[in-house]
């Protein structure tokens, strides 16, 4: 350590200040609507500064392979990142997330060898580096498979699961130690392997409506690992950026697990304590009132006020333009229309206010929960389009659900209740909705675009 | 040691400014946000081209290589998500009462 440091011109040590600065800005900018955009562009032009400036410090040797991986890197992350539809974006962080984390692990892996026999407080930089860079990728890794339904979204718990957590926990740790201990390359691979097992223990027992929180937590991991190998590697501006990114992240998680009602631990060790159930994922048989696309065109021509709540089923059918639509033609009659917008709908918090703003639908319909919750009384129908879980009474019973506690939009108490469904099948939680069998309920079954584009045609007759 | 310090010291002030720059985002910035501080911990580039630069054997060379792409992957995908995801709010931002009026 300290090495690079040292050999690090002035000049170039004061850029990557500039390229701290950026980034600090950017974070600031990114936290308001206005500036948001403006400081997305900051911080790229200040991690395009950095690394530019690492290339004429340290000149480095195999420069058109490194250019090589830089420019396959480049291509790749664009096109992922442009072709990716809006509904699969959080899928597409959290991988961006995992592959950060597993660069900042072989970093440190490439390194352990070249430390020789420097201090003990670089080789605890390396373990760290390496074993929370693996978590991260692994945990990421599992994210993606739930989010893209790879893996089921239910919590999965491991048979004997305490043992199996207490046992690889301290397996790992005792590989880290002797990391510390003995700087081995070797050690440190098979460190990297461990971590990878305790990963994808950490995330699997998460229930699937949790997911968006864990990505927000592993992101503030590869972050604090990212910082450990600035550490490492004597470069301040990685342990700057590292450290915001872990400090803004573990703040980010928590406010994102208070949107939502939830503690941080619950989520990661519910599983583990017994606190909370597993989902079902069959369909149901009980009952259930459903009605065709003329009967509900009815119901809605003539309500003076109707509150339509859109949740993720909106997104995969692409039905934000149909629903713009429909609620054009019931507004043209003179009937109130607002759009509710739980805090998480969808699977990331602010997923449905980017959808409706692709559509755009005006600023002033979108109604956030806390505003529209008191008005459901005065609610002639509530028009549920692919929602589930952020409806779902059972989170007002204090525990016994995956989703216990989580705050609800209050639809059950609108006079009348519309949901546009695929079929019977549970919410991302994987847990059944009381509210579908309520006798104010009424179900139109379909994919949600076709439904809203036949009810739009079904509204004029009325 | 002083160098230890001081990178001691560079850590606690980054971890305060980061907690209190973005204490007061709200709710619907939450993903932008998640996925800009995503795009930012991509600079791990800078680490994986010092150590792909140094590579004194071939595997090393390789295995930086590897750490090389995935850290583009994290930087340049990161940030460009984060615009595509910050495009859709331009329609949200409430027209100027003054530019209401020049229409109409």
């Amino acid at each position: 350590m300290g090495e690079a440091a040292a050999t690090t011109p002035a000049w170039i040590q004061l850029g990557y200040l500039v390229a701290a600065v950026c980034f600090i800005l950017a974070l600031k900018a990114l936290s308001s609507p206005r500036t948001a955009r403006v400081g997305n562009l900051i911080g790229a032009a200040g991690a395009t500064l950095a690394v530019l400036l690492t290339f004429v410090a340290a000149r480095p040797q195999h420069l058109w392979a490194i250019l090589g991986a830089i420019a396959l890197g480049a291509v790749a992350g664009v096109v992922a990142a442009r072709r990716v539809v809006m509904t699969a974006m959080p899928q597409l962080v959290a991988i961006f997330n995992g592959v950060g984390g597993a660069a900042a692990a072989l970093v440190a892996l490439i390194e352990v060898g070249e430390l020789g026999s420097t201090g003990t407080a670089a080789r605890i930089a390396t373990a760290f580096t390496v074993l929370v860079g693996a978590v991260s990728f692994s945990g990421s890794a599992v994210t993606f498979g739930k989010l893209q339904a790879l893996l089921p979204g239910r919590p999965i718990v491991v048979p004997q699961v305490r043992y199996v957590y207490g046992g690889a926990l301290v397996v790992t740790l005792a590989a880290a130690v002797v990391l510390i201990l003995t700087g081995s390359t070797i050690v440190g691979v098979i460190l990297a392997v461990l971590a990878l097992g305790v990963g994808v223990l950490l995330v699997l027992p998460v229930g699937g409506a949790d997911v968006p929180i864990v990505i927000s937590l592993l992101n503030a991991f590869t972050g604090l690992s990212v910082a450990a190998s600035g550490y490492l590697l004597g470069n301040t501006l990685l342990l700057v950026a590292g450290t915001l990114v872990g400090a803004a992240g573990s703040l980010l998680t928590r406010l994102m697990a208070q949107a939502m009602g939830r503690r941080v631990t619950t989520i990661l060790f519910g599983a583990l304590l017994g606190t909370s159930t597993q989902g079902r994922t069959v369909e149901s048989t009980r009952p259930v009132k459903s009605a065709g696309p003329d009967d509900i065109a009815v119901l809605l021509g003539y309500a003076r006020r109707v509150v339509v709540v859109p949740g993720y089923g909106l997104a995969v059918a692409q039905a934000q333009h149909a629903l713009k639509e429909l609620a054009d033609a019931l507004a043209a009659r003179g009937i109130e229309v607002v759009y509710a917008i739980h805090p998480v709908a969808g699977r990331m918090p602010g997923h449905m206010n980017v959808l409706l703003a692709e559509a755009n639908v005006p600023y002033e319909q979108l109604a956030e929960m806390d505003a529209v919750n008191p008005e459901f009384p005065a609610t002639d129908v509530a028009l549920v389009v692919g929602a589930n879980d952020v409806v779902n009474p059972a989170a007002r019973k204090p525990f016994g659900s995956p989703i216990a506690g989580m705050p609800i939009l209050d639809v059950d108490q609108a006079k009348a209740v519309v949901f546009l469904k695929r079929s019977m099948r549970p919410g991302f939680a994987g847990i059944e909705n009381d509210l579908l069998y309520n006798p104010k309920t009424t179900l139109l079954f379909g994919d949600a675009k076709e439904s809203l584009t036949k009810l739009v045609a079904a509204l004029k007759a009325v | 040691m002083i160098q230890g310090i001081a990178l001691l010291t560079i850590f606690v002030l980054s971890a305060f400014t980061g907690y209190e720059v973005i204490s007061k985002v709200s709710t619907i910035l939450h993903t932008p946000l998640m996925s800009g501080a995503n795009a930012i911990h991509g600079v791990i580039l800078v680490g994986a081209v010092l150590v792909a630069g140094q590579a004194r054997t071939s595997l090393e060379l390789w295995v930086g290589l590897i750490a090389v792409f995935l850290a583009t992957l994290n930087m340049v995908g990161g940030f460009v998500v984060t615009d595509r995801m910050l495009e859709m709010f331009r329609s949200r931002t409430p027209e100027r009462p003054e530019k209401a009026d020049r229409h109409g």
